[in-house]
C-alpha cells in the first residue's frame, strides 16, 4: 500500500506498541500535539497517556528516563524532536546508554531506541539544521540507523527494539512527506547492511538518508551522459557495512561519497579512509566527496541550497573522478 | 645475512635488467668487487658490492628486469654459519613473498633517487589499480597515455595495451637493428625524464666568465713536448682539476638537493659528460677528483671515455657524481649553459678554446681563451658565490703547475 514516510514511522510505532507491552513512546509534544513532525498523531488516543508520554522540555531528563526504563526492563522509544536538541542529552546517550552494558560486564543492557529528525533544507536556520550523525558514529556501543526509504522507515524500528544496545534512528526532515508503495507484510527490514539502490559499473556513489534521493537524481543524469553509476544507501551508519562498500568500489574503481555533514572529521572522511585502507590498489582515482559547505547552514533559501550537496555537484564530482569534464 | 640490492645508478634510473652474474654461490667478496652486469637504459654497468662476505644465493636470474632496490643476491657475513643463514631465510621468505605481492607500489616507492618517478611533481599519475595490473602484466606504464583525471593512467588504459600486446606477441622477433633503435629511444626517454625534471624542479641561474689560457696553453705545450704522446695531457684535464679544487673552497656547488634540502658532499666526484657515438650522453664520475695528480686524472679520463663508449662502466661511477663538468672541446660552440643533472646542484661548462682579442694593462693582444660557465641551483647557492667560484676556477687555471 502507498503511504508517506511519516505514516510509515507511525505505523511501525503502532505495531511495536501492539506487539510488545514493554514498548512505550516518550518525548516532547508526542502526545497531545501529535509530535512536532506529526509522527505520533492519534497514538495518544489509541494507547493512552501511560504509553504515549509527553515530557517536560529537558532532553537530559527524558533521555535519562529512557535509559533508566530500559535498564528496568522496558523497551522505550524516545523521540528527540531533532538532532540539534540531542546535544543536551549527549551525556545520557554517550556516558550512560552507550557504556553501561560494557562497564557492567554485560550485567545491564540498555535496549533503548532514540528517534530524531535530522538535516537541513527547510529554512530552519543554523541551530535547527545540523547533520550530526557522523558525531554519533564515532561512539562504540551504539547502532545508528538512517532509513532513507519509506520501507526502511516502516521496517527498521522493530529490529532496533530487539537490539540490546541503544539504537539511534535518524529521520531526515525532508523525507517525512515522501510517499511510496510499502509492503506491509515486511514489518522488519535488515538493520545490518548497506543496500545497493541502483546498480552501475563505472562509479560508486555512497550516501545515506536525505542525500539518497539527490544522489539517485544525479545517477540518472550521469546515465544520460553515458556514465553508469552505482548508488549505495548506507542505511546503517554504525557499524559501517564495509563489505558492500568495498565490493562496489572494487568493481567500479571510483568512489564519490555524498554526505550532508560537514567534510572535516565527517562520516564521509571515515568511509574514505576505509576505502583507502582496504581497496587502495583497486582504485583508479582518489576518493571524492560532496559535503555541505563548512559554514553554519544559512537561513535564506538560495544560500541554504548553495550550502548543501546538490545533484549537479554530485554529477560533477563523479565526472571528475572519471576524468570526464 | 646481507641483502645485496640493485643500486640506483643515477637520478634517471628506476629499473635495470640483470645481464650477467660475475660471481657464483660460495665465492667470497671483497669490498668494491664487481658482482654483476646490469643493463640500464643508458649502458651495461658493472655493479660493485660494498659489503664483504660470501655469496650465498643468487636471487635474480640473468635476463630479468627488476626495480631499483630489489634484492639481487644474499650474502653470508664473515663467520655466519649455515644454520644461522637457514634461520634468517626462514624468517624472511614470508616477508619477501608478502613484499612481492604488493610489489607495484613498493617498487615504485623504493627508488629513492628514482628519477621522475620519485618526486611528487615529476611522478607520472598512475592509478593504483592500473599500477598493479601493469606490474602483473609486465607493461611499462611510462610508455602509456592516460585517459583518467589530469591525464592519469587508469586501469582501462593498461588493459587496452595488454589486449594489444597479446596479439603483438605473435609477430616475428625484432632484429638487432631494432634493438639498437629501441635502446636509442629508451636513452632519449631517460634523458628527457631527467632533464625535464631538472628544469621543472631546479631554479637554475647561469653565470659566465672568459678565462685567459695563455699561461695554461704555454705550460701544457711545454709539458707535453717533453713526454711521450701517450702521456700528454688535454686542457680538459686542467679544467676538471681546477673545478675540483675550486669546489673544496665552494662546497655549495658540490652535493645534492634531496627533498628540498641541500646536502653538501665532503668528497668531490666530478661527473664528466661524455657523448656516446649512437647519440645520447652519460656523465660518470672520476672519484675523488681533487686528490688525483694530473697525469693520473688524464689516464682515468681516457679510461672512462673508452669504457663509457664500450658500455662497461661501474655502478659507483654512475651513482656518485657530486657535480658535472661538460667540455665542448675544439669543435664546440663558444658557450654552454648546461642543465643540472638532478639531484646535483651545479654544472660547469667549458666552450671552445679560441684565440681571442684580450685587453690587459691597456694593451690589446691575441691570446687563447675559453668561456667558463656555471649553471647552479639557487636553492643551494647564490650568484655572488657563483661568481667567486668561477673567478677561483679562472685563478687556478693561471697557475697550471700547482694543479
Amino acid at each position: 500500500m502507498k503511504m508517506s514516510y511519516r505514516e510509515a514511522v507511525r505505523s511501525a510505532i503502532r505495531e511495536a506498541l501492539e506487539r510488545d507491552p514493554r514498548v512505550f513512546l516518550m518525548g516532547e509534544d508526542v502526545g497531545k500535539y501529535g509530535g512536532s513532525y506529526a509522527v505520533s498523531l492519534g497514538l495518544l488516543e489509541q494507547f493512552g497517556p501511560e504509553r504515549i508520554r509527553d515530557t517536560p522540555l529537558s532532553e537530559l531528563a527524558f533521555v535519562g528516563c529512557g535509559v533508566g526504563a530500559a535498564l528496568g526492563g522496558m523497551r522505550p522509544i524516545v523521540e528527540i524532536m531533532t538532532v540539534n536538541f540531542s546535544l543536551l542529552a549527549l551525556d545520557q546517550i554517550i556516558n550512560n546508554a552507550a557504556l553501561l552494558r560494557h562497564m557492567s560486564g554485560g550485567q545491564f543492557s540498555v535496549p533503548l531506541v532514540i528517534r530524531m529528525a535530522t538535516g537541513a533544507g527547510r529554512q530552519l536556520a543554523a541551530q535547527h539544521s545540523h547533520s550530526l550523525e557522523g558525531w554519533y558514529g564515532h561512539i562504540p556501543g551504539i547502532r545508528i540507523l538512517a532509513p532513507a526509504t519509506v520501507q526502511d522507515a516502516r521496517g527498521m524500528l522493530w529490529p532496533a527494539l530487539q537490539d540490546l544496545n541503544p539504537v539511534l534512528i535518524f529521520e531526515h526532515v525532508l523525507l517525512y512527506n515522501m510517499e511510496a508503495e510499502v509492503d506491509e507484510a515486511v514489518v522488519a527490514t535488515d538493520v545490518r547492511h548497506a543496500h545497493v539502490r541502483r546498480e552501475g559499473t563505472q562509479v560508486t556513489l555512497i550516501t545515506y538518508g536525505g542525500m539518497l534521493w539527490k544522489t539517485l537524481t544525479a545517477a540518472q543524469q550521469l546515465a544520460q551522459d553515458g556514465i553508469s553509476a552505482e548508488v549505495i544507501d548506507l542505511r546503517v551508519l554504525r557499524p559501517l557495512d564495509d563489505v558492500t562498500i568495498l565490493d562496489s568500489v572494487r568493481k567500479t574503481r571510483h568512489a564519490v561519497i555524498i554526505d550532508e555533514g560537514w567534510r572535516s572529521g565527517s562520516l564521509s572522511a571515515e568511509i574514505s579512509a576505509r576505502i583507502m585502507e582496504q581497496a587502495f590498489y583497486d582504485l583508479d582515482a582518489p576518493v571524492a566527496r560532496v559535503c555541505s559547505a563548512e559554514v553554519p547552514i544559512p537561513y535564506p533559501k538560495h544560500l541554504e541550497e548553495a550550502a548543501l550537496p546538490q545533484p549537479p555537484q554530485i554529477v560533477a564530482a563523479a565526472k571528475a573522478a572519471l576524468g570526464r569534464t | 645475512m646481507i641483502e645485496f640490492r640493485l643500486p640506483s645508478l643515477g637520478a634517471d634510473m628506476d629499473e635495470g635488467t640483470l645481464l650477467e652474474w660475475c660471481v657464483k654461490p660460495g665465492d667470497s667478496l671483497k669490498r668494491g668487487q664487481i658482482v654483476a652486469i646490469v643493463d640500464t637504459t643508458k649502458a651495461a654497468i658493472d655493479v660493485e658490492c660494498w659489503d664483504e662476505g660470501t655469496v650465498d644465493e643468487l636471487i635474480v636470474a640473468p635476463g630479468t628486469k627488476v626495480p631499483v632496490n630489489s634484492v639481487l643476491a644474499l650474502l653470508r657475513t664473515i663467520g655466519e654459519s649455515p644454520e644461522e643463514c637457514a634461520q634468517w631465510k626462514a624468517q624472511h621468505r614470508v616477508a619477501q613473498a608478502a613484499a612481492q605481492a604488493t610489489m607495484p607500489v613498493a617498487a615504485a616507492h623504493a627508488a629513492p633517487a628514482g628519477g621522475a618517478a620519485a618526486t611528487a611533481a615529476g611522478r607520472r599519475r598512475v592509478s593504483p589499480a592500473a599500477r598493479r595490473y601493469a606490474e602483473q602484466a609486465g607493461i611499462d606504464v611510462d610508455a602509456l597515455t592516460g585517459s583518467g583525471p589530469q591525464g592519469a593512467i587508469v586501469l582501462e588504459d593498461v588493459q587496452k595495451v595488454a589486449d594489444k600486446g597479446a596479439t603483438a606477441e605473435a609477430k616475428p622477433v625484432v632484429g638487432a637493428a631494432a634493438a639498437a633503435t629501441e635502446r636509442a629511444v629508451e636513452m632519449r626517454r631517460t634523458i628527457a625524464a631527467a632533464m625535464a625534471r631538472s628544469k621543472r624542479e631546479i631554479p637554475h641561474y647561469y653565470l659566465a666568465t672568459d678565462v685567459p689560457l695563455e699561461v695554461a696553453s704555454r705550460w701544457l705545450g711545454e709539458r707535453n713536448a717533453a713526454v711521450p704522446v701517450t702521456e700528454r695531457l688535454l686542457m680538459a684535464v686542467l679544467f676538471i682539476k681546477a673545478v675540483a679544487k675550486a669546489l673544496l673552497r665552494f662546497p655549495e656547488f658540490n652535493g645534492f638537493v634531496r627533498e628540498g634540502q641541500f646536502e653538501p658532499s665532503s668528497a668531490v666526484h666530478v661527473g664528466v659528460a661524455i657523448s656516446l657515438r649512437q647519440g645520447g650522453l652519460i656523465a660518470p664520475a672520476i672519484l675523488n677528483t681533487e686528490r688525483l695528480p694530473l697525469d693520473q686524472l688524464m689516464r682515468e679520463l681516457g679510461d672512462l671515455v673508452k669504457r663509457a663508449r664500450a658500455f662497461t662502466l661501474r655502478s659507483s661511477e654512475l651513482s656518485m657524481p657530486t657535480v658535472t663538468v661538460t667540455n665542448l672541446g675544439e669543435q664546440g660552440a663558444d658557450w654552454v649553459f648546461g642543465i643540472i643533472y638532478p639531484p646535483q646542484v651545479a654544472l660547469v661548462g667549458f666552450g671552445n678554446i679560441r684565440e681571442r682579442p684580450w685587453v690587459e694593462s691597456g694593451q690589446l693582444k691575441l691570446i687563447p681563451a675559453v668561456t667558463a660557465t656555471l649553471s647552479a641551483d639557487h636553492r643551494a647557492s647564490d650568484g655572488h658565490r657563483g661568481s667567486l667560484f668561477l673567478a677561483e676556477v679562472s685563478a687556478l687555471l693561471q697557475q697550471p703547475q700547482t694543479l
